[in-house]
């Protein structure tokens, strides 16, 4: 176990690297930059002479190999440098968003648990019943609700609701305030795209539970404890459910590191101020060292995710030994 | 829907009267004192320094902190040439010495927010600054003051500004909303680029927070030097990129109002659901739509087929319909409609493709394109930015209008980095959008977008002609003179080289929550944003 978690890690350094050199180099191909963007973008008059000082100053002109040789020593050294837009250290930046990112992805990976694992067992257990049906046509609709879209008609719908009973259309606060001062108010405004992207996260959990619990539930071992008189719910609980886990843990692992960066749209619904708004401001600027930075970090979550879920499969099946 | 539709009706006209006479109202009504206006902005803050940033979304939150020397006038803003004094006191001071000196005594007892003494000096430092940066230092506007000499201070609180020649540009180019008044002490003690990442200015409103992609907040300056002002609190601008979420936060008051414009759906869609708790101000907007054909391609380089493609567009029946669902409206030339120097409809329907009979202008489109060896079906790329208001709503519209001449628009359309790259730097496209939008009216300036010279102009082309006309509008004294030399330049530009195609201007809507008062609309939605006349009924 211990050859094999120094093996994962020192394979971290080689994807860390290879995704680097991907981002600096497909970034570098999509055509204009952000000081066109930053000077001109607005329609007024740009002076092309200002414009050219824009770039000497943030080191466009500069050969591609030296701000590559920028780019990884920085990030070698942990300086992701200042954003091309904004001037802010890059870490102030994404400081500032991780919080929210962090617990948005907390609440709708609790949404997507408590929805799926019950479901899904239900289902499982139930199978080809009305109620098996009906959590099927459940999940299966939040596979195919895309969450931003299910983010609009929730909006839409609180302000109809709210004008037609209370007499003045509410909606969610639309800037963020920390748990730690104002926890009404951050559930106020978290709770709904929590449950938006919940509910479309959940699906796939769900769906997941039921087929691994069905696998499971046919196994030879299941049998056995039915013959020796188990009770069925020690049978599922203790037996069953805890093997059948395994793939769900994976897609909960999955899903939660897409959470943190990858929630572009549902921010912008909701107009959450995470890293994932921040992602896509940063393309649509042609921010290149926010970008960098943004992608490098996901990257890194997913990797350290999926070192963490392989690590937790050796604790839910301890026949799983590696190295 | 006739209900919606009185409502809407109701709602300009309000709004209309608020513009336009609302001052009268505005004082007959008692002034109330306080709260925080929440507002959206759809556009993030690069960096603080007004004289390097172009954007809205610098100028609506930043813009409270600061005052400038001279600014439109708040009470009067809809009007193109109603300057007012803010550092300055009096009246706005017309040339002397031929129209070459202009001379502004500085008002005593101003303060920045540090504490420090405004004098004459923070004003020379701030226009050095932007009109002779040092070298590295950017300065998106010294091109507006080409014609200043020098700045300079001769007492403590006096400014002149020397000209090389008298120029009608001068005075609205120090009224552009950008030039934010520095203080000497800050730019001599932290250098040129310390107001990118800082604030210290004599605005209504003193810095508070800034939360980068989700609000700034600033309060009242207590010391602010229009007496009285400002009326409210203190002010969250919020930062909502997605227009759809702007609109659900007005419906829903979480913001109370929007200062750059939404497009009639949406106002419809807010005055069917509020009624009366919404006012919709609307106006012309400082912005025209163009198409600009790229002159180092064929056939483009032959002005024929410029003016079929100019002939073939029906801008009077595009205005009627296009206004309708996108953020344009008004028939134009070169110059913002209802400014003095801007064409009469009667110049106007003399203009290549501005005409009233239409099925005569196409048929003489189509003989041009034959004249020209331009056959039937010819097809050329029509590069278009990927934004909907209102650039894919015009571009598609123009691919139809030019179908009607028998040419076939392959409309290109690009997010707006790889458009720009493909207008400035590439050059790779037939036909592109283009637009001219300005702060400030300021025609004189305004117009050098046409120029071939001029660092706005894509259109690959050289006209010494138009330079030599536009010398000659740069030097005019006189309105009169003025007007005259721009009819000609609108000739030469339009009628008789055709380089670019004015499709329509563009309309400010904004509708907003009826409880803010005192803000009036201004054709840009860069002016009138220093927020200090506004005042909530709640």
């Amino acid at each position: 176990m211990y050859k094999y978690i120094v093996k994962r890690v020192l394979l971290m350094i080689p994807t860390l690297i290879g995704a680097a050199v991907l981002v600096f180099f497909i970034l570098r191909l999509i055509p204009g930059d952000v000081c066109e963007l930053r000077l001109a973008g607005s329609g007024l008059y740009a002076d092309p002479a200002e414009i050219e000082l824009c770039r000497t100053n943030l080191g466009l002109n500069d050969p591609i190999p030296v701000q590559f040789a920028d780019f990884v020593w920085g990030f070698f050294i942990l300086d992701l440098g200042d954003s091309m837009w904004t001037g802010k250290p890059i870490t102030f930046e994404i400081g500032l968003r991780f919080q929210l990112s962090l617990q948005v992805a907390f609440m709708a990976t609790f949404v997507a648990v408590l929805i799926s694992i019950p479901l899904g067992t239900i289902s499982a257990i139930k199978q080809d019943t009305w109620i098996d049906y009906v959590v099927r046509i459940f999940s299966i609709a939040g596979i195919a609700i895309p969450s931003f879209w299910l983010g609009i008609m929730i909006i839409l719908g609180l302000l109809i609701l709210t004008q037609k009973f209370l007499g003045e259309p509410w909606m969610p606060p639309i800037e963020y305030v920390s748990p730690l001062e104002d926890p009404l108010g951050n559930m106020a405004q978290l709770i709904w795209p929590s449950v938006a992207t919940g509910y479309r996260y959940s699906a796939v959990a769900t769906r997941m539970t039921r087929s691994a619990l069905l696998e499971v539930l046919r196994e030879d071992y299941i049998r056995t404890a039915r013959a020796k008189g188990l009770l069925e719910k020690v049978i599922i609980n203790r037996h069953a459910l805890k093997n059948s886990l395994l793939p769900v843990v994976t897609v909960i692992g999955i899903e939660f590191a897409f959470l943190m960066g990858g929630l572009v749209v549902t921010e912008q619904v909701f107009n959450l101020n995470g890293l994932g708004k921040l992602f896509v401001e940063s393309v649509l600027n042609n921010d290149y060292t926010m970008t960098q930075a943004l992608v490098m970090i996901v990257v890194a979550v997913f990797v350290f995710t999926n070192f963490v879920v392989d690590l937790f499969y050796a604790w839910l099946d301890p026949r799983i030994r590696y190295g | 829907m006739k209900r919606l539709y009185s409502k809407i009706a109701i709602s300009a006209v309000v709004g209309a009267v608020l513009a336009v006479g609302g001052f009268g109202a505005a004082q007959a009504q008692k002034v109330k004192r306080g709260g925080i206006l929440n507002f959206v902005v759809g556009s993030k803050i690069p960096s603080y320094d007004g004289h390097v940033e172009s954007t809205f979304g610098m100028i609506h939150p930043i813009r409270p902190f600061y005052s400038l020397l001279i600014r439109i006038n708040p009470d009067n803003p809809s009007s193109p040439t109603d300057f007012v004094c803010d550092l300055c006191k009096g009246k706005v001071p017309t040339g002397t010495d031929g129209g070459k000196t202009y001379t502004f005594k500085i008002r005593t007892g101003v303060q920045f927010h540090d504490g420090t003494p405004l004098t004459a000096q923070d004003i020379v430092a701030t226009y050095k600054k932007i009109i002779f940066p040092p070298k590295g230092i950017a300065s998106s506007r010294k091109a507006f003051f080409k014609m200043v000499d020098s700045v300079s201070a001769p007492d403590k609180f006096t400014v002149v500004f020397k000209l090389k020649f008298p120029s009608g540009a001068f005075i609205p180019a120090v009224a552009t909303p950008f030039n934010f008044v520095y203080s000497k002490k800050d730019l001599d003690t932290h250098g040129y680029t310390w107001h990118k990442k800082n604030i210290n200015g004599t605005g209504a409103f003193r810095f508070v927070q800034h939360q980068p992609g989700s609000f700034v907040e600033g309060k009242a300056y207590e010391r602010y030097h229009h007496i009285g002002k400002p009326y409210l609190d203190g002010y969250k601008a919020i930062s909502a990129p997605k227009m759809a979420l702007r609109l659900q936060a007005i419906r829903g008051d979480r913001a109370s109002i929007e200062f750059r414009g939404f497009p009639p759906k949406a106002r419809d869609d807010l005055v069917k659901a509020l009624g009366d708790k919404i006012t919709v101000q609307e106006s012309d907007w400082n912005c025209v739509l163009l198409f600009t054909p790229n002159q180092d391609r064929k056939p483009f380089d032959d002005v024929r087929v410029r003016k079929a493609l100019n002939l073939a567009v029906d801008r009077w029946g595009g205005s009627k319909y296009l206004s309708q669902i996108a953020i344009v409206k008004t028939v134009g030339g070169v110059v913002f409609p209802g400014h003095p120097l801007a064409a009469t409809k009667a110049e106007l329907v003399k203009l290549t493709g501005f005409g009233t009979d239409l099925e005569k202008a196409r048929v003489e489109a189509r003989r041009l394109l034959k004249e020209a060896g331009v056959k039937e079906g010819f097809t050329f790329d029509f590069s278009n930015r990927g934004v909907d208001q209102p650039y894919k709503v015009v571009g598609t519209w123009l691919v139809g209008q030019w179908k009607k001449i028998g040419l076939v628009a392959k409309q290109r359309v690009q997010p707006s980095g790889p458009f720009y790259n493909t207008l400035r730097k590439t050059g790779d496209f037939d036909v592109s959008i283009d637009f001219n939008c300005q702060s400030v009216i300021n025609p004189i300036a305004d117009v050098t977008k046409f120029l071939g010279s001029s660092g706005s102009n894509y259109g690959h082309y050289d006209d010494p002609v138009l330079e030599k006309i536009y010398d000659r509008l740069l030097r005019a004294e006189t309105e009169s003179d003025q007007r005259k030399i721009m009819r000609e330049y609108e000739n030469r530009a339009i009628n008789e080289m055709a380089h670019l195609g004015i499709t329509l201007w563009w309309y400010k809507i904004n509708p907003h929550r009826s409880y803010v008062k005192g803000w009036k609309i201004a054709p840009s939605h860069y002016l009138n944003q220093s927020l200090d006349q506004i005042w909530l009924d709640k």
